[in-house]
């Protein structure tokens, strides 16, 4: 029986209907083992046909934590795991651009210099010339909105590939920053205003950050309950209620150990809170609007999607736009952890962490593949594995070396599985 | 002939760069009809399947819809008319799943989001039609056998509810089961009253299934068959160019047949 499950499932199912009227009438132990039987079979599909997902960067993150932890317990201290929450935020979020742009196969090396640019243009316009901060916050992040947008523009209307049209971008935001910087070098930012509270705010009323955990994980359930319940009327496949509250659980879990350690230190950090909502909901946008959708479709075959009449030129001119924007919020956050903006803004190894946050978290470097919550795990891999090398008293060399080795491995997975599913077409 | 065809190209001409690969081609395609285009590797085919689906328009020539001319310049403009394709290397994106290549660039929505739930519906619904090996509708394309990648096309094809098919070689990829699958389709669809231009190189089937047969040559045409009519030897000798550009225009079929 096992086995008879196992290959239906594993191949082509020959009907959709695996868990529905049918296989209701047997007894309760046979439908456990059913749901159990299931389970396998999908995971052990995956697994064949290379989704892996974020199983790799799950169990890496794992690993250097339980490594640093046993090296130096204080890894592991809300203190520490608090600042990591925030630290991973700012190229966190111009790592989701960057997943935005891998998506369509393409790749945004002027992330970094507009990051650099928004920050200067903000502390310019607030600090220099007395811009209100709401304003000269906004004006930033359009500076973002557009340098991406005019970069995107030309992708798409040249066929340049998009790291030659941003390494063009690279060099002139750059040179643009410096140049509205002036002589001047280092501008600081207001200690209390609101760019610099972006980092420095903390819920600390112990209530937030168990009701982002609670909100978070019931909205996740409700979704899940009412796409069965529509199935379940239509006689589709679905979930089995008990999965879902499986999922649900271990998401709880999760959720509220973290929000339990974050009021053991300060409370919910708003900068936490900002990353969250922004990943979840371009999370949304990515794999349940119709844009999202050709943004997958352009990174699959760009001619497939000409064919099918997708707007080509649109998409990929949203999509660095996109990037041009989280760059933008991400350097703002960048400027306010330092509250300062100097001439080194946005260059260094930002460009490249924020790369290889999105292909360590599990995005495809070929396009296609990949969620705006691999912009996460990839940052939180790089930033334990700084924040333990320096807790550890580890020179930087070794911490290169090590984020040097984790992004090779992520991309030979990348590349493993691109592989796997093509074989597994061809068989 | 009482009512114009439902597609008809008069003189249409495609060059890449120098190289003229389509010369003054006339094709119709009745409503209720399956024509075959015939050829030999190279005779351009696929080039005017591209062309009347707007992927890469003639600079020449006319097309008309229902006998009035008509422009199509993109991919949308074919959709638009109700001219669906199944290209020869099928344009499906890999790493999207079924349903995702089903609905591609016409997702069904509810409350501004993708709609799964009833796009899955439609599609299991289209596909348990079409074939007894339903694939896993929510593997990506690209881990699909490739037998399964071209019933997914054809599916996808059936989906706005066409009124002209083009099919490429539709059943190159297929075996013995699936291949009459597509054929016995195609037949259906015919009955209910779809035009259908079927490109194959399997004499078998267009002698079983099609009305007539256009043949290109070189990129010019070089034969029109009634199939009914026509011996296999006279249609191979065309393909083959053993008989030479007889009737030059469709005008002349009905003196020459
Ligand atoms: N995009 C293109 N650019 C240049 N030449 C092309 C292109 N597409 C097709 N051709 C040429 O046009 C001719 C006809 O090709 P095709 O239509 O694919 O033939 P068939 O489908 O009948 O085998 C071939 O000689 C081919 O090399
Ligand atoms: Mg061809």
């Amino acid at each position: 029986m096992v086995k008879g499950t196992h290959s239906e499932a594993d191949g082509t199912r020959a009907a959709p209907s695996a868990p529905t009227a049918d296989d209701r009438r047997p007894g309760r132990r046979a439908a456990l083992a059913q749901v159990i039987e299931t389970g396998v079979a999908v995971l052990r599909r995956k697994l064949s046909a290379g989704e892996l997902g974020s199983l790799p960067v799950v169990l890496v993150l794992a690993a250097v934590w339980i490594t640093f932890q046993s090296l130096n317990d204080s890894f592991l201290s809300p203190r520490n795991l608090s600042n990591l929450s925030v630290d991973i935020v700012g190229t966190g979020l111009i790592a989701v651009g960057i997943v935005f742009v891998l998506l369509i196969g393409e790749l945004d090396l002027s992330v970094g210099s507009v990051s650099g640019l928004a920050a200067a243009v903000f502390a310019v316009l607030n600090v220099n010339n007395g811009v209100p901060e709401w304003l000269a916050l906004i004006l930033a992040v359009l500076t973002g909105t557009v340098a991406g947008t005019v970069q995107g523009y030309s992708v798409a209307k040249t066929r340049v590939p998009a790291f030659v049209v941003t390494l063009a971008g690279l060099l002139t935001f750059n040179g643009l920053m410096l140049y509205i910087l002036g002589t001047s070098g280092t501008v600081n930012l207001d200690e209390d205003g609101l760019v610099a509270q972006l980092t420095s705010y903390y819920f600390t009323n112990d209530a937030a950050a168990y009701a982002l955990a609670a909100v978070g994980t019931g909205l996740v359930f409700l979704v899940s309950q009412q796409d069965r319940r529509r199935r379940m009327a239509v006689g589709m496949p679905h979930r089995t209620f008990r999965g879902i509250v499986v999922r649900t659980a271990v998401l709880a879990a999760v959720a509220f150990t973290a929000a339990y350690l974050l009021n053991r230190f300060q409370g919910l950090p708003l900068a936490l809170l900002v990353f969250l909502v922004m990943v979840a909901g371009l999370d949304i946008v990515l794999r349940r609007t119709h844009y999202g959708r050709q943004v997958y479709a352009l990174g699959g075959s760009i001619e497939a999607a000409r064919r099918a009449s997708l707007n080509v030129t649109g998409v990929q001119t949203a999509v660095l736009a996109v990037s041009g924007t989280m760059a933008a919020i991400g350097g703002l956050f960048l400027a306010s952890r330092i509250t300062s903006v100097s001439q080194g803004a946005g260059s260094g190894l930002l460009l490249l962490n924020a790369i290889a946050a999105a292909v360590i978290g599990g995005t495809s470097l070929f396009g296609g593949r990949g969620t705006t919550w691999s912009a996460v795990l990839g940052m939180l891999v790089i930033q334990s594995i700084a924040s333990g090398m320096v807790i550890t008293d580890t020179p930087t060399a070794v911490q290169f070396m090590i984020t040097g080795g984790v992004l090779f491995a992520a991309v030979v997975i990348d590349a493993l599985a691109r592989r796997t599913q093509e074989a597994h077409g061809r068989a | 002939m009482a009512s114009p065809p439902l597609l008809a190209l008069r003189g249409v001409c495609k060059r890449f760069g120098v190289v003229e690969v389509l010369t003054d081609i006339e094709l119709e395609i009745r409503a209720g009809q399956v024509v075959a285009l015939l050829g030999d590797n190279g005779a351009g085919k696929s080039t005017l399947v591209k062309v009347i689906s707007g992927v890469t328009p003639a600079e020449k020539g006319i097309i008309e819809w229902e006998g009035r001319p008509v422009q199509i310049r993109r991919p949308h403009d074919a959709r638009n008319l109700g001219i669906a394709t199944v290209y020869q290397d099928l344009a499906l994106c890999g790493n999207l799943d079924v349903v995702g290549n089903l609905f591609l660039g016409r997702e069904i929505r509810r409350f501004g989001f993708l709609d799964e739930v009833e796009m899955e519906r439609r599609t299991s619904q289209l596909l348990e039609r079409l074939t007894r090996g339903v694939p896993d509708l929510r593997a990506p394309v690209v881990s699909l056998s490739s037998g399964q990648r071209q019933t997914v096309a054809i599916a996808r094809s059936l989906l706005g509810d066409p009124r002209v098919l083009l099919l490429d070689e539709p059943t190159a990829a297929l075996g013995f089961e699936q291949t009459s699958e597509v054929l016995d389709l195609v037949d259906q669809l015919r009955d209910h009253g779809m035009g259908v231009l079927l490109i194959s190189h399997n004499m078998g089937d267009v002698k079983a299934l099609a009305d007539r047969a256009a043949v290109l040559r070189l990129g010019r045409n070089n034969g029109f068959f009634d199939v009914n009519t026509a011996s296999q030897e006279q249609i191979i000798a065309s393909i083959t160019g053993a008989t030479e550009n007889v009737p030059r225009r469709m005008a002349h079929r009905e003196a020459g047949w």
